[in-house]
């Protein structure tokens, strides 16, 4: 039988509540959104939280999707199935729904949020690789105000994030620019696993030119990986072939996997390589048909 | 919380997972308890409406909160169409995933009166028949997908379709 240690309850019923309650319990409390990463790892005494700060109760405060004409602006408690079920979202970025259909499963997915997604910081997250192939940027709230950090300060490290003691993630944004598309190719052991290896692109087109791109990858490193490499080689360039199998060899140099459980190093550099090429491919085809 | 539409109250430990309090504290013992990892699926109860995974959400959690269990499918003595399906097609053998299987189910039909058989197999992708009967389990749902119209009134979307704020 499987149940976490001893904790106590704690509800919070608003943002600012919330942030009361972690500030006045300091790091032995953690909050707890869905519960699908958070619940597990308490099982397994990987994580040991003395309080739960339970913050479903702010669904309504923080649960949307806002299409704005610069920037998407996600709330932290966002559920996988929102996600999934946006059609504005997958309008602008279809890399979310492409990326939400491989997350767990439909009944998991009615639960996880956005939030305890990136909060996890696990090297293997979906949303996350996601987040880090779109630019996004993490609203961190503490009870003196906000901060704004990138994907890249996000995460500093495998189950590490810079979210401190008293603060909480509550917004991820997303920059909005015409002309571009994306997609997300993951390779996984079964359905609904976490990933072996998953590449996500984003592709900005300028009449025949690649105006920006961008590439994300998981599970290749201590965190999910932006590859400024990949974007400075497609800039000013046409898409083609060659093009996307120079991209996934310099995706596959520029990446760190380590042999484990779910592959080998070896592997992981192949899957990076052949991923990359896809997910460019797929979203340069889905600029040309409209979609 | 309210558990099939009863009121319960109960002093309980903070640790205690939805799953154990239903069987073990309110005697439902409908919901089966299996992986304990959220994989396998035979706990599915509703919470608010939406099928979950009750091994991985907290007693606690659901206070205050509507849960439903399969006991709470029969209505007045009539089998709910789903539990007919599973009757009629041979929906289950050793029985073990169908709790969950008929949670989920009954959740896609108020969704989704009429789904393809593709459907219903990404509805039912988060649970384990380890008989390996999904086909007869597909054709029990797609049974009560066919017998049901007219015995039921709430065929409406549920609410929580539009739960998210978007706007655009």
């Amino acid at each position: 039988m499987q149940v976490p240690a001893p904790l106590e309850y704690e509800r919070a019923t608003s943002v600012d509540h919330a942030l009361g309650l972690l500030e006045r319990l300091g790091s032995s409390a953690r909050l707890l959104a869905g519960g699908h990463s958070l619940l597990p790892m308490m099982k397994l005494r990987l994580a040991n939280p003395e309080y739960l700060i339970d913050i479903n109760d702010l669904h309504g405060e923080l649960g949307y999707i806002r299409m704005e004409p610069a920037q998407i602006r996600i709330g932290a408690m966002t559920r996988h199935r929102e996600l999934l079920e946006s059609d504005a979202l997958a309008e602008a970025f279809p890399i979310f729904r492409d990326a939400e259909r491989v997350i767990a499963d439909p009944v998991v997915r009615n639960r996880g949020t956005l939030g305890g997604s990136l909060c996890q910081a696990d090297p293997s997250e979906d949303l996350s690789a996601v987040c880090t192939t779109l630019g996004a940027s993490c609203v961190i709230r503490n009870r003196t105000g906000e901060r704004v950090v990138t994907m890249e300060e996000f995460h500093r490290g495998p189950y590490e994030t810079a979210v401190e003691d008293g603060e909480m993630l509550v917004e991820i944004r997303i920059p909005v620019r015409g002309g571009g598309s994306s997609a997300y190719e993951k390779v996984e052991r079964r359905a609904g696993d976490w990933a072996i290896v998953s590449a996500g692109a984003a592709v900005w087109l300028d009449g025949e030119v690649i105006a920006d791109a961008r590439v994300g990858l998981a599970a290749v490193g201590p965190n999910t990986t932006g590859l400024p490499a990949v974007s400075e080689a497609l800039r000013g360039k046409r898409p083609s072939e060659d093009l996307y199998e120079r991209a996934g060899a310099l995706a596959a140099e520029n990446c760190n996997p380590a042999t484990d459980m779910r592959g080998s190093a070896d592997y992981k550099r192949h899957l990076a390589k052949e991923l990359t090429r896809r997910a460019l491919r797929r979203s340069v085809a889905r600029i040309n048909e409209g979609v | 919380m309210t558990v099939n539409g009863e009121e319960v109250t109960r002093e309980i430990e903070g640790r205690l997972l939805l799953i154990h309090f239903l069987r073990d504290h309110l005697g439902l013992t409908g919901t089966h308890w299996g992986c304990d990892t959220s994989n396998c699926g035979t706990c599915v109860v509703w919470l608010d409406g939406e099928p979950v995974k009750s091994c991985t959400v907290l007693a606690a959690m659901a206070g205050g909160h509507e849960v439903r269990t399969v006991e709470d499918l029969e209505q007045d003595g009539k089998l709910d169409p789903v539990q007919q399906g599973f009757m009629e097609c041979h929906g289950l053998q050793c029985g073990f995933c169908t709790p969950g299987m008929m949670m989920t189910a009954r959740a896609l039909l108020d969704r989704n009166p009429d789904p393809s058989a593709q459907e219903i197999r990404e509805a039912i992708s988060g649970q384990i028949c380890r008989c390996t009967g999904y086909a007869t389990i597909v054709r029990s749902v797609q049974w009560a997908a066919a017998h049901e119209a007219g015995s039921r009134t709430d065929e409406t979307d549920s609410p929580e379709t539009v739960a998210t704020g978007t706007a655009s």
